[in-house]
């Protein structure tokens, strides 16, 4: 297609649950691909802390959202040749078809490149994909398509029960779930109609095998598949949700090819070219099987079937959607075969979920058809049970892997018996808690429906477990039963955890690598190359096992620099850090040093096997850092850009001498112990807020009568939701208490004086040798109590005093000078009137680096890089507050809906899984094209306010009038009701959910007469909370724009009245720079 | 695993590898080759192009899914390529002794065990793969420590003589008649003839089938150095004179290349895999293919009469050769899979149309 010059590419916005890094990774590889054709880039994405959204990726980038309306101004204004759109997941395919729908590609001819998108309108709606799959006789699940409750009663009456119920046109799996009767069928259908006009109600397929390939298809009709990947658990959990084994593990080759072959027919007929997925069902005791879904898309699994392989499926899908064949790309790996190939694995592959559900009041433990879980690993091992094992450990949940793990509670017969057969986050320790309790893998598998082959593996690693006896103060002559332990992926510390006890675990773990060390027990260092060795492979994508004798390649011997990434995605840790290693990557190699990347995180693009010279695609653990330390001896190791896991290691590894880059270790430990910051902050005259670690309840009661409510309360053992939270009288603290399952020694409480109305003020910045060289200040829209990841920032700061910014600087100088920083650093400041009080401050980068670094064109990363390596870095007049000729500003994007029952408030625990950082020539216009790119709509006719306290019901009174003034309908409930007709507003009165008086809020939500709710929490007295719980949770339920704090909400509702769709300007990031 | 009896592979250039037993406990000589298939062992063991080999499987993690349960019809196993273990041992990383499948019988290593057939795991197979890629396919054994045999090259055997059928079998009762030469077919090529229609007469590697009435010609798959089927060459010779259609899979194409004035040489490591790439020579059209071949066609030698009709995507090997105007042809790989992928299947139903159109051209009698 030579005629293709210019293309546009569609993001996915911020992350979101089912949605996440995988696609900052798809669009590199795809822009990649197109750059290298010569071809100009446009990319449209909001999504400010990715990869692809940095200088030289695209060639011009659009912070603007995904939606039809923004994506055809861009098309207007840049008269793209060609448009790829399979590249930024559900949310760009979803704005596609609107597109398609409205003829806009037709109308400014725009080619779509890749799958037609017919195609994918042919996979989306089940009817229709359906129908296509039976005229060349592929089965499908029975399944009917209904638009109403009577019909789709009618529907499961006529399949029978159990059933699958869920939302057409849903990312991840949205608003379903399985019923065994009517009521549960008329409850979920109620929900899914929420979220979409259509529903499904489907034959459930519980217990069968769940399988899926990735097929990739070329104009020319050539149709490979590059991986299959095969549950771990059955069919009814979201594979996002399951444990997934790659390549599979149980199927005989008749299953693997007749599938195979099903899934090349399907595409071929569908008419796809580029890559997608299909999913099927295969029953566990037949050849039977059901083709469950296509994904005519770049998705989840194709990023991980590219990572799991070697195989880069979005770059070859663009260059397919170019119209190469496949045997005109080359296969990246050898340089010397093509693309048309499928890889031949001599590893397996194991992907594990991570949830962050403790982070969620009220959310359920399920897991099920719709996805929760916010991040993933991917561990590879020569053996099931090597990665399996790997993979818990990189949850980073304080796992130790299988077995060997810290002793926890006894649990009874009942309890496992429900914990395996009602899926749950839990559910892979529960197995072994069976085994303990001497389940055999027939009575789990029956419980489970998991495949016995699967608990036979699990079974071994148990086994392991009980021949590992304590060795008191002998040592471990059996060097047979060492090795044989870690070929079934035990790690050192749980190998120390059996021998010498839970006591003073790290040395035991020191002294069990030591004795490892002297028997030459020794992990080897494999390559993964496509082709299982057939073929030497040019890239070093590498990986540890203890199945073999030799490694692949010698350490390098030029000099090097190790970065350590930032594991597993969480709640607070995500994309942002992954720019960071990857801006850090890019620095050290332009300075001349080659590269050695360990991370494990198969949704990066620090994972590419192109960024680095090497790859360890591993634990990010002290064990196997050392292992790859050990054998690479770098130079130097960076371990500030990767967020606080690497972080975590500093201390060790400098112990054992290690060329940490940067701030001394010794200094980082100073400011991550509380108590030895405090200290150092009161020797700098230092201001912070009162606090006390307290581990009896009369302490806490001391305490709060010494610095009054409100107070910020820490428990370090929680049973269920928030970790912590603020307080404001006797009765919230007691509930609160209640909560925290116990307060000792072992377990204390941290209080802190909580000051209200204050200010967010964060530096971020680099110093060398305790010089700050450069740095940023951002100011939150929020006052303090929202987390600030939560929160929603200003970059430059709007509405903060030059002699705040004055002090600021003070204070960050002292903090560089004394803690003797080199490379990046983070601190957080409450300001109010001038008082400036420093909450924390984290030697490393920060979540806002991409932020301010993109928004200020001044790389914090690659300057903080060359801190680290020694470069001279001229100390730059990077306070651009009073020069900026824009404004950035960062929102954050929340998923509850995805989280049934979860509360949607924002705390001072962190809930968003992603963010948007959109640029505008004033403030108001940055802030509402960033509320645009998180979800919210603007309201036409109806706001409902819930004022919540006096204060924050003061804060909403000018924007309640504006409403007004614009003819708005004003719900209100009582309290709020009353003080704006106390305030000369009128109202509509809506009774609270308790209530039984009418109208009530509720049915108000339910018929979606409001579009907009303000729900300011009033307190934390039970009552307060069931209502507002149940306002908040309605809204979300119902797709209805929440907004949970004054500030914010003001602030955007003063944005949409002030400014029209039209007054959002369409300019890109090169013209922000240039203006 | 508590089978903790240790052997030892021994390579010709003197590498000797520890590692544990399973299957039967014994040694065992032969050529030292790998394979990249992921699955589908219980096909590849039962293959006779395997014949005199012993076996590495770079998919570390192996019997997983156990042997399969198989119906015998008419000779025919329901689920294995033949009636026999062919490879001489099997070397893998992993060995899983415990294994699940709805259709199992038993575990590999069972089922080894009652072939006399040893197999060693707990072994590096990628550094055993990287070495044969680097220094070509070689001898090899599996010793015991109280049991020790000379090196041995199958190369040196009539292989096809071994694995061939016995006497002429007859398979359906379709209505084109097909002559099938066996040097070691495999059964899915003869389920595969058998779906379409024909009436099979399977022949011995040195049985003159042109006294034969025949419509088509199939030259099957077979082990080693195809310059060894010296009277098959000669009978093929034959048939080339003449204008009924040929088909040949494998050691088929060798076989029809050297009996048309080509010539054969034997390659540094073979292709033993599931995902070879092949492209029809002159299209754009490109299949992934089964392959397990140690010898190929020299491309670059073809009479001028033949030409390429398939090449491999990786190396340029010659992957098919046709002649430029009579019905015949023949694939280095194999279009029958089991195991692996089907994608080529569609080469019976040309060769069969090939069938029908030299019968409808033949005048009535």
């Amino acid at each position: 297609m030579k005629d293709i010059k210019k293309v546009l590419v569609l993001g996915s916005g911020a992350l979101k649950i089912g949605e996440a890094g995988e696609f900052d990774y798809s669009g590199s590889q795809a822009l990649k691909a197109l750059k290298e054709e010569g071809i100009t880039t446009i990319l449209i994405n909001p999504n400010i802390a990715t990869v692809q959204t940095s200088d030289n990726i695209a060639d011009d980038v659009y912070f603007l959202p995904v939606t039809p309306y923004f994506v055809e101004e861009v098309i207007k204004k840049e008269k793209p040749d060609g448009i790829l759109v399979a590249f930024g997941g559900q949310t760009a395919l979803n704005c596609a078809v609107q597109l398609y729908r409205n003829n806009i590609f037709e109308k400014y001819n725009v080619r779509v490149l890749g799958t037609p998108v017919q195609s994918i309108i042919d996979t989306e709606d089940r009817d229709i994909f359906i129908d296509k799959l039976n005229e060349i006789d592929v089965k499908t699940a029975r399944s009917r398509a209904v638009t109403t409750m009577d019909d789709a009663i009618a529907a499961g009456l006529e399949i029978g029960f159990p059933l699958i119920i869920r939302a057409a046109f849903a990312l991840g799996g949205l608003g379903s779930g399985f019923a065994d009767n009517e009521d549960e069928l008329r409850a979920l259908a109620e929900r899914a109609f929420a979220t979409s006009s259509q529903i499904l109600v489907e034959e459930s397929l519980k217990g069968w095998k769940e399988v899926e390939y990735e097929v990739v298809r070329d104009c020319y009709d050539n149709c490979i598949t590059v991986c299959n990947m095969e549950n771990f658990d059955p069919i009814g959990i979201h594979t996002g949700e399951s444990i997934v084994v790659a390549p599979s593990q149980t199927l005989s080759n008749r299953e693997y090819h007749k599938l195979r072959q099903i899934g090349i027919k399907t595409i071929r007929h569908l008419g796809i070219v580029g890559e997608c997925n299909i999913q099927y069902a295969l029953d566990p005791v037949s050849e039977d099987y059901r083709v469950i879904e296509v994904n005519a898309r770049l998705s989840r699994s194709s990023a991980l079937a590219s990572k799991a392989t070697g195989y880069p499926l979005a770059f070859v899908a663009a260059k397919l959607a170019l119209g190469y064949g496949l045997f005109e790309v080359k296969n990246s790996v050898t340089q010397t075969t093509s693309a048309l190939f499928e890889p031949a694995l001599d590893y397996v592959v194991v992907k594990l979920p991570r949830w962050d559900l403790g982070k969620f009041d009220g959310v359920t433990r399920q897991i099920g058809s719709s996805m929760k879980s916010v991040g993933e690993v991917m561990a590879i091992g020569r053996s099931f049970e090597e990665a399996i094992q790997k993979g818990l450990r990189m949850l980073d949940t304080g796992r130790r892997g299988f077995v060997a793990n810290r002793p926890e509670a006894p649990v009874t017969n009942a309890e496992v018996d429900k914990l395996l057969s009602d899926p749950n986050e839990e559910r892979i320790f529960a197995i072994n808690q069976a085994f303990e309790l001497g389940y055999t893998v027939q009575q789990i598998h029956d419980l489970t429906k998991i495949d016995l082959w699967f608990l036979q593996r699990l079974s071994t690693i148990f086994e392991m477990g009980q021949r590992l006896l304590p060795l008191g103060d002998g040592t471990l002559a059996d060097k047979a039963l060492l090795a044989e332990a870690k070929k079934l992926g035990f790690s050192d510390m749980q190998l120390a955890a059996k021998f010498y006890g839970e006591n003073d675990l790290r040395n035991s773990e020191l002294r069990v690598r030591t004795l490892r060390k002297s028997l030459g027990i020794l992990p080897v260092i494999k390559q993964i190359d496509t082709l299982a060795a057939e073929f030497p492979a040019k890239t070093n994508y590498l990986y540890l096992t203890y199945h073999g004798t030799e490694n692949d390649l010698e350490p390098e011997t030029e000099k090097a620099v190790a970065v350590l990434g930032s594991g597993v995605y969480r709640i607070g840790s995500s994309v942002e850090f992954d720019w960071c290693g990857v801006n850090a990557v890019q620095t050290a190699a332009a300075e001349g040093y080659k590269t050695i990347v360990i991370n494990y995180n198969p949704e990066t693009v620090s994972t590419d096997y192109d960024v680095s010279d090497r790859l360890y695609f591993e634990e990010l653990s002290f064990e196997r850092v050392m292992d790859i330390l050990d054998f690479e001896q770098p130079g130097g190791v960076i371990l500030s850009t990767g967020g606080q896991i690497p972080n975590n290691l500093a201390m060790r590894l400098h112990q054992e001498n290690v060329p940490v880059l940067g701030t001394s270790p010794e200094r980082i430990d100073e400011a991550e112990n509380r108590h030895k910051f405090s200290s150092i902050m009161d020797e700098l005259g230092v201001s912070q807020p009162r606090w006390s670690e307290l581990s009896t309840l009369e302490g806490v009661f001391e305490f709060v009568g010494k610095v009054g409510f409100p107070v910020l309360i820490r428990p370090s053992y929680v049973l269920s939701g928030a970790a912590m939270n603020v307080v404001s009288n006797n009765e919230e603290l007691e509930n609160f208490l209640r909560v925290a399952k116990e307060v000792s020694t072992e377990y204390p409480v941290v209080v802190s004086e909580f000051i209200e109305e204050a200010k967010e003020i964060e530096l971020d910045a680099v110093a060398d040798h305790g010089e700050i060289v450069s740095y940023a200040i951002s100011e939150h829209v929020e006052f303090a109590g929202v987390h600030s990841g939560d929160a929603t920032m200003y970059y430059p700061p709007q509405k903060v005093y030059v002699e705040t910014v004055r002090r600021l600087k003070a204070i960050a100088e002292k903090i560089a000078k004394r803690y003797e920083i080199s490379g990046p650093f983070n601190i957080q400041f409450l300001g109010k009137n001038n008082d400036l009080k420093v909450i924390e401050c984290n030697i490393r980068a920060s979540r806002s680096f991409p932020f301010v670094s993109k928004v200020s064109g001044n790389n914090l990363i690659t300057k903080a890089t060359k801190v680290l390596l020694g470069v001279p870095v001229e100390r730059d007049a990077s306070e651009l507050v009073y020069d900026a000729k824009f404004v950035g500003v960062k929102a954050s994007q929340f998923s509850f809906t995805r989280l049934a029952g979860a509360d949607p408030v924002l705390t001072v625990d962190m809930s968003s899984t992603g963010e948007v950082g959109c640029l505008g020539d004033t403030a108001a216009e940055a802030l509402l094209k960033s509320m645009l790119s998180v979800g919210y709509r603007i309201p036409q006719k109806s706001v409902l306010i819930s004022g919540g306290p006096i204060a924050s019901k003061v804060t909403l009174l000018p924007v309640a009038k504006l409403l007004a003034e614009r003819g708005f309908t004003l719900y209100a409930t009582a309290g709020t009701h009353k003080f704006l007709a106390d305030m000369g507003l009128a109202s509509t009165l809506l009774h609270w959910p308790d209530s039984q008086e009418q109208p009530n809020v509720l049915d108000y939500l339910r018929n979606k007469e409001i579009e907009m709710v303000i729900n300011i929490p009033k307190n934390l007295t039970k009552g307060e909370l069931d209502n507002d719980y149940k306002i908040r949770r309605t809204a979300v339920d119902f797709s209805i724009p929440l907004l949970t704090n004054a500030r914010l909400a003001s602030a955007f509702i003063t944005a949409f009245c002030e400014l029209e769709m039209s007054d959002l300007k369409i300019k890109s990031w090169n013209e922000y720079k240039g203006q | 695993m508590e089978n903790t009896k240790l052997v030892k592979l021994v390579l010709a250039d003197g590498t000797e590898i520890e590692g544990k037993s399973f299957g039967a406990y014994t040694a065992s000589a032969g050529e030292v080759v790998f394979s990249t298939a992921m699955t589908g062992y219980p096909e590849n063991l039962t293959d006779p192009s395997f014949r005199g080999q012993i076996l590495v499987l770079t998919y570390p993690m192996v019997g997983n899914y156990g042997v399969p349960m198989e119906q015998i019809e008419q000779d025919i196993s329901s689920a294995l390529e033949s009636s026999q273990v062919h490879i001489s041992g099997l070397v893998v990383s992993y060995y899983s002794e415990e294994y699940n499948h709805w259709n199992a019988s038993q575990s590999l290593s069972e089922w080894l065990a009652a072939h006399d057939i040893p197999g060693i795991y707990d072994v590096d197979t990628r550094f055993l793969t990287k070495k044969l890629r680097e220094e070509g396919a070689m001898l090899g054994k599996i010793v015991t420590p109280d049991h020790d045999i000379p090196l041995h090259d199958p190369n040196e055997d009539n292989l096809v003589a071994q694995v061939s059928v016995d006497g002429v079998k007859r398979y359906g009762s379709g209505k084109h008649k097909i002559v099938l030469v066996d040097c070691g077919v495999k059964n899915n090529i003869i389920r595969c003839l058998l779906e379409r229609d024909v009436e099979l007469t399977r022949v011995p590697w040195d049985y003159d089938f042109n006294q034969l009435d025949y419509d088509g010609l199939f030259l099957s798959n077979g082990p080693g150095d195809p310059t060894t089927c010296e009277k098959t060459i000669g009978h093929l010779r034959t048939a080339l004179a003449g204008d009924k259609p040929i088909f040949g899979i494998c050691l088929g194409i060798q076989l029809m290349g050297l009996a048309c004035g080509g010539r054969t040489y034997k390659l540094k490591y073979g292709h033993r895999s599931h995902n070879q790439p092949v492209r029809q020579l002159g299209t754009n059209k490109c299949y992934v293919t089964s392959q397990n071949h140690g010898f190929a066609v020299d491309m670059q030698n073809l009479p001028a009469e033949w030409e390429g009709l398939f090449e491999n995507l990786n190396d340029g090997t010659c992957e098919g050769i046709r002649h430029k105007t009579k019905p015949f042809f023949a694939v280095q790989f194999h279009p029958e899979a089991a195991g692996g992928p089907v994608d080529t299947e569609y080469l019976f139903d040309d060769f069969l149309a090939s069938v029908e159109k030299y019968k409808a051209e033949q005048p009535a009698v």
